[in-house]
């Protein structure tokens, strides 16, 4: 029975399992940033579709606030993450 | 009194704002903190001592809604462990950066350490547990690229990279838990979770993360390079206390939660992974040229010990053999922590002195500075698991529980390993004796020395003959209680 | 319950402890103050040894113990056998102390060498007050890990080498040592020290695993106790300073591995039981084996202190054959050799060193006609030898005569009697000579070095009296063995309280 919170996620799963893969193969570092990102958004997608409570009650609040922290702490690990990048370029120019 | 606990992970946190406010201050900031979480964790301890395991609820609002704090005696003598390191490797600190710029970025930065560890130690519930470890680990990475240079940031990166990927593993059980059951709250979760499909692929996930952040072999290649590159005081928490911490998380998830849901071959692999570990780690020590290379290897090697320990704990029956064991355990850790930070410490003393760290070119400052050799003596005696020290201890209760549960081919592992290990401590001991000339003075550089020496001292003496008033705090006791 | 009695074990391991860890904060130049701490030490201990001798000679109880972790016992308990031990350590502690004050004079890290010295015979008398394999073993690994300092002292690069080659072996052997002992502790439970064993109530089914674990503590003690082929360490070791190689090789390292092995077959297994399981005749033939060996090697050697350490490596098997002999007459003979053995290498090993200090003499081939030099020297190394030989009245006589007399006593004296004869003709090869060298060729024009000229007396007083009083106490041991309290009455006290059970 395909609802819609089951449709998010499975594609919540989808969407780590892609991301991991390319998190852990011999990328650029950037797109592998970007793979973290995008396979924490699959999580957080999944958790999001534990929200839905049906159409009469109202979402469960919890994930929602749990993604939240959750966008947050990977917005500033991407952030340290690009940071110590542009930090080895600038000392890989200076070689 | 049950505030020490908040004042413990608030105190480096308010410490750590000032530092940035104040660069010039940011070193008497550390010490008060590190100080404060000193008495803070002694008071803890006292508590659980008296009254058991002690809850805290932040705002007071119930658990389930609210973040609570909870400390049995297992986390109170690891905070205690954290915060003594945390203090001797402050004051250590203060002189190492003394002439470098360095300094107004590191204390900002290590007090987050110290506040994010000591919030994972007491969390009760999963995501603070997530939100702790990715601030431990952004604030491990920070202080892993102090320096600037490339090593170091290229050091910094992969485990960055590596502890994202784990951080992710994690959240992914996380939201498969809660989905499965409703909560996040350890002890509410512990009395919901049945074995089956959703509360095994939760538990994979989880260990998963978890393994790779606190280095088990396979997944501990991050970890030499960024323990040999990061400054000595960075090393040293490292090293003894942020590995230690993921570690500890397994241990708490496993007994808590999942000793139901995992079945007899997933601890299995976890004791042949530790075997693995403390092989490769202690062969690659005795390969090493470095002597922060050297001790970062012996971190992968012990760790291997904690996690072959964890296999045979989840192996056994309740009883008195299983909780000597877990002693046994805790004494093993606490004892590698001090001995750990030890080295590091000690390490950097050296490089200090001599400014490279190759052990070939070690003798002239090993014979200059008995106080330093002393220290890495006595940290060396306690990695190896010679007498007197905790880790003895801890390897005859590691070989006892293995020999009880038939499991010979471990413990033969295990009495390798100690070969293995003396063979590359008494490689660095052995160039304290030679003819290079001895200045006559024992001590070099006291502010540095005496906190190393302090913390070996610890590691052999106290926890080898005198760590009777430790026990009661190591019956492991599964997180319960809520208040309200 | 805190009584004089629980006190004493531990005094007696804190009253060299606290010295030596006094004496490595002490500046190179501090001589007075580290010659007094010495031997304030030395007598300390020598006085609350006479308490301990007197009191379990009248069977009072002397024991310290407390959890060091849960399940696991710290015991230090003063039997006969400890007490006989002790008392060795001690006395040969203060004598060797006084030598090598007078041989180190004016040599790089004294205090570092005398620190580590005063925690080496910690660590043996503490083993030897050990209530259980627990305590055994902890102060075994110590005694490894504060004899290698000694052992690397010259900091030259054949130190470094042959300290590492020691630390190699005996390691290995603790490691070794270990296993067995938490195996045993696993099946039986506990592996305290108790008269007579604590393995007669054992199920049969478990036999086999003793037996091995029996193999891994022989070889575990076997290491230090230099049984082939596990002695490798020793010849090596001798580029210690004479005073570590007298310290090591009469009293403290050799000696622990055997009195492990002794401790073990008694105390442990129980010899009864030991024997049953026919543990005793591998370790016999171990044993033998090593003697003849040693003695063998010996006769190669010009080296004059290698050619002595093979001749320890023979003798401390002495003591273990002693043991696997079924019958009180040969563990008497094996434990007195634990004395005996200690007193007269010590005399040789101080004689090889004055040699060395004062005439630059290091090999056998040097030493024609330094008896009419340094007669002194020379006579406490002909009692020594005549010891090491077997002749009457030396110390020596009595654990070989004994030996044989227990092998007849209990049936197997046509395999150790012919062991022990060649031993002493093989003994008699490789000393004889050198006496002979010594007292009636005429020497050389020139000393290799003579460093100290003969004045008054013929080296230095710190170097010359030690060997003379251990030759004297060799002599006496053996003229006076009937005496109360000697070595010998001890070793029979000893004996009939482990065959009375």
């Amino acid at each position: 029975m395909l609802s819609v919170p089951l449709i998010y996620g499975l594609a919540g799963i989808l969407l780590f399992t892609f991301a991991l893969r390319v998190a852990l193969s011999r990328v650029a570092f950037l797109r592998r940033v970007l793979a973290i990102n995008v396979a924490g958004a699959g999580i957080f997608l999944v958790f999001i579709s534990t929200a839905y409570k049906g159409a009469e009650q109202a979402a469960d609040p919890v994930p929602h606030a749990l993604v939240l922290t959750g966008i947050v702490v990977a917005f500033s690990a991407t952030a340290l993450a690009i940071a110590l990048a542009r930090r080895l370029n600038r000392s890989a120019d200076n070689d | 009194m049950t505030d020490a606990m908040v004042w413990a992970i608030l105190i480096p946190l308010l410490g750590g704002l000032l530092a940035v406010m104040f660069p010039r201050f940011s070193g008497l900031t550390g010490i008060i903190s590190a100080t404060t979480m000193v008495i803070a964790s002694l008071i803890l301890l006292t508590l659980v001592a008296s009254q058991g395991p002690q809850v805290y609820l932040i705002g007071g609002w119930s658990a389930g809604l609210g973040i609570s704090l909870y400390a049995d005696g297992v986390s109170s003598l690891l905070l205690l462990m954290t915060a003594l390191i945390a203090l001797c490797v402050s004051i250590y600190a203060i002189s190492y950066f003394r002439h470098s710029n360095l300094g107004k970025h590191y204390w900002p930065l290590w007090m987050l350490l110290l506040s994010a560890l000591a919030a994972m130690l007491l969390a009760t519930d999963l995501f603070n547990i997530y939100v702790t470890l990715e601030l431990l680990g952004i604030a491990a990475v920070a202080l892993t690229a102090l320096d600037g240079k490339r090593p170091a940031v290229e050091a910094a990166i992969r485990y960055l990279v590596l502890g994202l990927l784990g951080s992710l593993a994690f959240l992914a059980g996380v939201a498969l838990l809660y989905s499965g059951y409703g909560t996040l709250d350890l002890a509410t979760l512990a009395t919901r979770i049945q074995p089956g499909a959703t509360s095994w692929a939760a538990a994979a996930l989880m260990t998963a993360g978890l393994l790779i952040k606190s280095a088990l072999f396979p997944m501990h290649f991050w970890l030499p390079p960024a323990h040999a590159n990061a400054p000595a005081p960075v090393s040293a928490a490292l090293s003894a206390l942020v590995v230690k911490a993921a570690f500890y998380l397994v241990l708490r998830l496993w007994l808590d939660l999942f000793g139901l849901s995992l079945s007899g071959w997933t601890s299995s692999l976890i004791g042949l992974l530790g075997a693995a570990a403390v092989l490769w780690g202690a062969w690659s020590a005795l390969q090493a040229e470095r002597l922060k290379v050297l001790a970062a290897y012996s971190t992968v090697a012990q760790i291997g010990y904690l996690f072959i320990f964890l296999a045979l704990i989840m192996e056994m029956p309740e009883g008195m053999q299983r909780q000597e064991t877990i002693t046994g355990l805790m004494l093993m850790a606490l004892a590698h922590g001090f001995a750990k930070s030890a080295f590091f410490l000690s390490a950097g003393v050296i490089q200090h002195r001599q400014g490279h760290d190759r052990i070939d070119e070690l003798a002239g400052s090993a014979q200059a500075m008995p106080i330093t050799t002393f220290t890495l003596a006595l940290a060396g005696i306690s990695l190896i698991g010679l007498p007197i020290s905790g880790a003895f201890l801890g390897k005859w209760q590691l070989i006892e529980g293995a020999l009880y549960l038939q499991h010979w081919l471990l413990a033969l592992v295990v009495l390798s390993g100690s070969l293995l290990a003396s063979a590359y401590v008494f490689r660095v001991l052995g160039k304290a004796f030679g003819q290079a000339p001895y200045p006559g003075r024992v001590l070099s550089n006291g502010m540095q020395e005496i906190p190393a020496m302090a913390l070996a001292l610890i590691a052999t003496l106290v926890l080898g003959l005198a760590s009777s008033p430790v026990w009661p705090f190591l019956e492991y006791t599964v997180i319960s209680g809520r208040a309200g | 319950m805190m009584h004089f009695d629980n006190w004493l074990p531990i005094f007696i391991v804190m009253s060299s402890l606290v010295p030596g860890l006094l004496i490595f904060f002490l500046r190179e130049g501090s001589h007075r103050t580290r010659t007094i701490l010495n031997l304030l030490g030395a007598f300390l201990k020598l006085l609350l040894v006479g308490v301990m001798i007197w009191g379990v000679f009248h069977e009072r109880v002397y024991e310290t113990q407390f959890l060091i972790a849960p399940g696991l016992e710290f015991r230090l308990h003063a039997d006969a056998l400890s007490v006989l031990f002790v008392t060795l350590s001690t006395v040969l502690w203060l004598v060797t102390t006084v030598y090598a004050i007078g041989y180190l004079e004016n040599s790089p890290h004294r205090s570092r060498f005398f620190g580590f010295f005063s925690l080496c015979v910690t660590a043996t008398v503490g083993l030897a007050l050990a209530g259980n394999l627990f305590t055994f073993l902890i102060f075994y690994e110590v005694l490894t890990l504060v004899t290698y300092p000694l052992v690397a002292h010259r900091g030259t690069p054949e130190a470094i080498r042959g300290a590492r080659i020691y630390l190699a072996y005996t390691l290995a052997g603790g490691v070794v040592l270990l296993f067995g002992i938490i195996w045993l502790k696993s099946l039986v439970g506990t592996v305290a020290f108790v008269q007579g064993g604590i393995l007669s109530a054992v199920d049969p089914a478990l036999y086999p695993q003793l037996k091995i674990i029996f193999l891994l503590l022989m070889i575990g003690l076997g290491v230090k106790a230099a049984i082939v082929p596990l002695h490798g360490w020793l010849p090596k070791a001798m580029v210690a300073p004479a005073p570590v190689s007298a310290l090591l090789h009469a009293v403290a390292v050799v000696k622990a591995g055997a009195f492990g092995i002794v401790r073990v077959i008694y105390d442990v297994y129980g010899v009864e039981f030991a024997h049953e399981l026919g543990l005793l005749i591998a370790l016999g033939i171990a044993a033998s084996i090593t003697i003849i060996y040693g003695s063998v090697r010996a006769l190669s050697q010009d080296n004059l202190k290698g050619r002595l350490a093979y001749s320890t490596v023979s003798q401390v098997s002495y003591i273990a054959l002693g043991a696997t002999i079924l019958g009180p007459i040969a563990s008497i003979g094996g434990v007195v050799h634990l004395v005996h053995q200690g007193i007269m290498k010590i005399t040789l090993f101080f004689a090889a060193g004055n040699y060395a200090e004062t005439l630059g003499i290091h090999k056998v081939s040097e030493m024609n006609g330094v008896g009419k030099r340094m007669p002194g020297t020379t006579l406490a190394f002909t009692v020594g030898a005549l010891g090491m030989i077997g002749v009457p009245p030396v110390a020596g006589f009595i654990t070989k005569w004994y030996l044989g007399l227990g092998a007849l006593d209990a049936g197997i004296g046509q395999w150790i009697l012919p062991v022990l004869l060649l031993s002493s003709l093989l003994n008699a090869a490789y000393f004889l000579p050198i006496l002979y060298r010594a007292w009636f060729k005429d020497s050389e024009d020139k000393w290799p070095d003579e460093m100290i000229p003969a004045r008054t007396l013929e080296t230095h007083g710190s170097l010359l009296w030690p060997p003379i009083i251990t030759a004297i106490l060799a002599l006496a041991v053996g003229l006076f063995a009937a005496a109360p309290y000697s070595p010998l009455e001890w070793s029979q006290l000893i004996a009939f309280r482990e065959y009375g059970q």
